[in-house]
């Protein structure tokens, strides 16, 4: 077995808070983040459904104390909010202090401004601050930039499945000795490019997303940012920084289809088994499953019977919490994570809204309504990405 | 439109849209199974055949599963084609 | 633990298809961006149902993943990983210019369904029905450092025996005339092969796709040793790069002595330039060097042509001419040191050795 991996900081913004005491309060009321798009210009604005963060760039830049939002892209400016935090909460005072990296993911990158932009550049020959920041890397680099990190950078992306890619490898280098610390986590704003994207797909619903509802419709797209930090065996130093334990992951490919998952959840099943593996912990052992849970009717049948496969007879509390941050792709990996993680902290399962039938295929229903007192050694929280990049983390109370 | 004519139409839009370069519109049986066995066509198929359809006749799906229906075969799809634009 | 290069895939805008020719004879593109020389047929390698929808980057990225799992005799690759600068570059255009022309109506999925940079790693998992772990990169002259990183990681952990790593970034018209904004190219065509001859303000822009097999065991296919990897964000000076680099050959107990050949990643721009040759001339004064951009231009990936290069030379003990900048070709090529920046930001070093 490996050393050991521990969570000292947490940072998060989306459609239901800016911080960590936001989220958990939105969390525990049952408070949504669904609502009609402002931030953006798009003909489906009063079709569709998303969790969007409520404050304009402006505003997120007067929250990080930017006066200059020049070639600042949304995706940058909810990135620095949630690394922020998540370095505050970690007390960490000199970044360099030992090797430290920043691991993030992103997908849709500067997208927001390139939508914009595009033509000024190509047909007008007019370049602007943001003509650099269209790729991922952008907005990991400002990270970089801004916390004065100058050793191991990179930017994963795995589609829906980037930030827990991220944890991932940041968690092996610090094995591995190549790190000490790493910030890790993702970032992703809504942009008028994936909303067409997933609407040409034709699995965006309408209305609020029922995850594991046999009536589901699809996604509700949302954006956000999370970041962790991670540490290895040092952390056990000074205990009381420890949030809690990363004790296993697991990435498999699916390797079915580019945007479908196999009937049988074979990719969903394989990460999650190795993830359990890894840790040495039993099925019976994972108390909550954070699912990915994105509402279309193929991924939810899918990821159903793959947690059947593994967890039967006994199938831990489940519940997909994309009712609450919408979709938040890129970021979902940690998002998702920071949410399991508080409900483990709280000892509450926090509910699957939106959930009223049963999906036929399945013998099991998510958790419909908050739980508290629940005592929670270890979650799981899955996340899956086109293409297949499956990719499960487990969380153990320490 | 007769309905030979838009078969003949619809044959070469499809191998375009769904770039098939080593079909011939003859090679498509007008009666047979879109799907599924034959040309191997997927569901993201499905969905470029919708665009197609919005694109170049105005007709609207919103549903994809109406699809497995209405693209049972290019006779079926030419016919459906014929009744909705009428309707329009 | 040790990691071998056991199997090559490269398809560059130079004639490195074929493994068993090098070195092959130089081409000259005469061109604004260097554009990959495309193999006669991809229906030797992908089902032309599957790859109808599949755009060049795609259909690059995948055959050379196949040559090079093949070339090292591997069917099912313990990970598969890639990094790209941009990814599939024309699909994004595509979708993003269809939203813009039609306003947001008549969106064709396909085009985004692989404007996602995975697609060129899942895609080959789909082909293989390889199941293991799979990752993507997208960090500019990172994106396929941080997919050797994390392969040489895997297999060090032995989680894998062996991974497919790939570096694949693809140039359209589009994309060139965006970034020519930028100031960073040429403003005239450019006969690549003298690229290193006139240094001046800009340089070459290119693509490629490189894929690279790693063991754990050396075989009778094995090219080289990859020793080691290190990269450097935006450093304050060129003492930090050679202090990483110091700190790479003492991981490995060599020294400066050691290494017989440097291979650079100059690209003809006078300031980017200057900065190997300070490296150069502190550490390797007397050492010969090479460079590759001569052969396929710069791009966020373009490292991976320059290992493709290494391990070449290491396997043939034969330095093509065109690649030389400086010194003599040494005798025997035992160790060589890679060093690539892409505008001075991301700096990498791969050590190589002769097996």
């Amino acid at each position: 077995m490996g050393k050991r991996i521990f969570v000292t900081g947490m940072g998060i913004i989306s459609a239901i808070g800016k911080n960590i005491p936001d989220t958990f309060l939105s969390l525990s009321q049952g408070r949504s983040g669904l609502g009609r798009i402002k931030q953006i210009d798009t003909i489906h604005k009063n079709e569709i459904l998303v969790a969007e963060v409520g404050f304009s760039n402006s505003e997120l830049a007067a929250m990080l104390g930017i006066t200059d939002q020049q070639g600042y892209t949304r995706t940058t400016l909810l990135a620095l909010v949630a690394a922020n935090e998540a370095v505050a909460s970690a007390q960490i005072t000199d970044m360099n202090q030992i090797p430290t990296g920043l691991i993030s993911a992103n997908t849709v990158g500067g997208m927001d401004k390139s939508e914009i932009y595009y033509y000024d550049y190509l047909k007008l020959k007019k370049p602007n601050s943001y003509i650099e920041t269209h790729d991922c890397a952008d907005s990991t680099e400002k990270l970089a930039d801004h916390f004065g990190i100058n050793g191991f950078i990179s930017t994963v992306s795995t589609a829906c499945s980037s930030a827990a890619n991220a944890m991932l490898l940041g968690a092996r280098l610090i094995q591995n000795g190549t790190l000490k610390r790493v910030i890790a986590g993702g970032t992703e704003c809504l942009t008028k490019f994936h909303i067409n994207g997933f609407n040409s797909l034709k699995i965006l619903d309408p209305d609020p997303c029922k995850p594991f509802d046999q009536n589901r419709k699809g996604i509700n797209l949302g954006e956000g940012a999370g970041y962790v930090i991670l540490e290895g065996e040092e952390a056990l130093q000074n205990p009381g920084r420890i949030i809690c334990e990363l004790s296993g992951w697991g990435n498999a490919c699916e390797a079915f289809h580019q945007t479908a998952s196999s009937p049988d959840g074979n990719g969903a099943f394989l990460a999650m088994k190795k993830a359990l593996d890894m840790s040495g912990l039993k099925p019976a052992d994972i108390t909550y499953i954070n699912a990915h849970g994105t509402g279309t009717d193929n991924n939810d049948v899918s990821e159903g019977h793959a947690i059947e496969n593994l967890f039967a007879p006994t199938i831990p509390y489940v519940s997909s919490t994309k009712a609450f941050t919408g979709h938040t792709t890129s970021a979902a990996g940690v998002v998702e994570s920071i949410i399991s993680i508080l409900g483990m902290k709280n000892r509450m399962i926090f509910p699957n809204l939106n959930f009223t039938q049963q999906i036929e295929e399945l013998n099991f229903s998510p958790v419909s309504e908050l739980k508290t007192n629940i005592e929670q050694k270890h979650v799981l929280s899955n996340s899956f990405g086109f293409g297949g990049n499956n990719t499960a983390l487990i969380f153990s109370k320490f | 439109m007769e309905e030979n004519e838009l078969i003949d139409k619809l044959r070469k839009e499809i191998i375009q849209q769904l770039n098939l370069e080593d079909v011939k519109p003859e090679d498509i049986d007008p009666d047979s199974a879109l799907f599924g066995e034959g040309l191997g066509l997927d569901s993201i198929d499905a969905l470029e055949i919708i665009v197609l359809l919005e694109k170049n006749y105005g007709i609207k799906i919103e549903d994809p599963k109406q699809g497995k229906t209405i693209f049972a075969s290019i006779r079926i799809l030419a016919k459906y084609i014929l009744a909705n634009q009428k309707a329009q | 633990m040790s990691t071998y290069i056991s199997g090559i895939g490269c398809i560059s805008p130079q004639k490195t298809i074929d493994n068993s020719v090098f070195p092959a004879e130089a081409v000259n593109q005469n061109a604004l961006f260097l554009q990959c020389i495309q193999p006669e047929s991809y229906r030797d390698y992908i089902n032309p149902i599957l790859s109808r929808r599949l755009s060049k980057i795609i259909k690059m990225g995948i055959t050379s993943a196949l040559i090079s799992i093949k070339d090292a005799g591997i069917s099912n690759p313990g990970a598969i990983i890639t990094g790209t600068g941009l990814g599939c570059v024309e699909d994004t255009e595509k979708f993003l210019m269809t939203m813009l022309d039609n306003n947001e109506t008549l969106m064709n999925p396909t085009n985004f369904m692989q404007s996602t940079y995975n697609t060129i790693s899942s895609q080959i998992a789909i082909i293989l029905k390889c199941f293991n772990y799979n990752s993507t990169y997208v960090h500019r002259g990172f994106s396929f450092e941080s997919a050797l990183t994390d392969a040489i990681d895997l297999m060090q952990s032995t989680v894998a025996e062996s991974a497919l790593v790939g570096g694949i970034d693809e140039i359209t018209e589009n994309h060139f005339n965006v970034t020519s904004l930028l100031g960073h190219w040429r403003t005239k065509p450019q006969n690549n092969l003298e690229l290193f001859e006139h240094k001046q303000k800009g340089t070459l822009p290119g693509e490629g796709s490189v894929f690279f097999t790693l063991t754990r065991n050396k075989q009778a296919s094995t090219y080289c040793e990859l020793k080691g990897i290190k990269t450097v964000y935006k450093p304050a000076t060129m003492d930090v790069v050679a202090g990483s680099i110091c700190a790479l050959l003492a991981e490995n107990k060599l020294t400066a002595h050691n290494i017989d050949l440097i291979i650079t990643g100059m690209n003809g721009d006078q300031q980017g330039d200057a900065v190997y040759d300070e490296i150069c001339q502190t550490m390797f004064d007397t050492k010969a060097v090479a460079g590759f951009k001569n052969l396929c231009g710069e791009y966020h990936t373009a490292s991976a042509f320059g290992l493709w290069l290494a391990a070449n030379i290491l396997k043939w003990q034969e330095v093509p001419k065109i690649s030389i900048y400086k010194g003599f070709r040494p005798n025997t090529i035992q160790n060589i040191l890679l060093h690539n920046h892409v505008e001075g930001k991301q700096h990498s070093i791969m050590l190589l050795s002769k097996v």
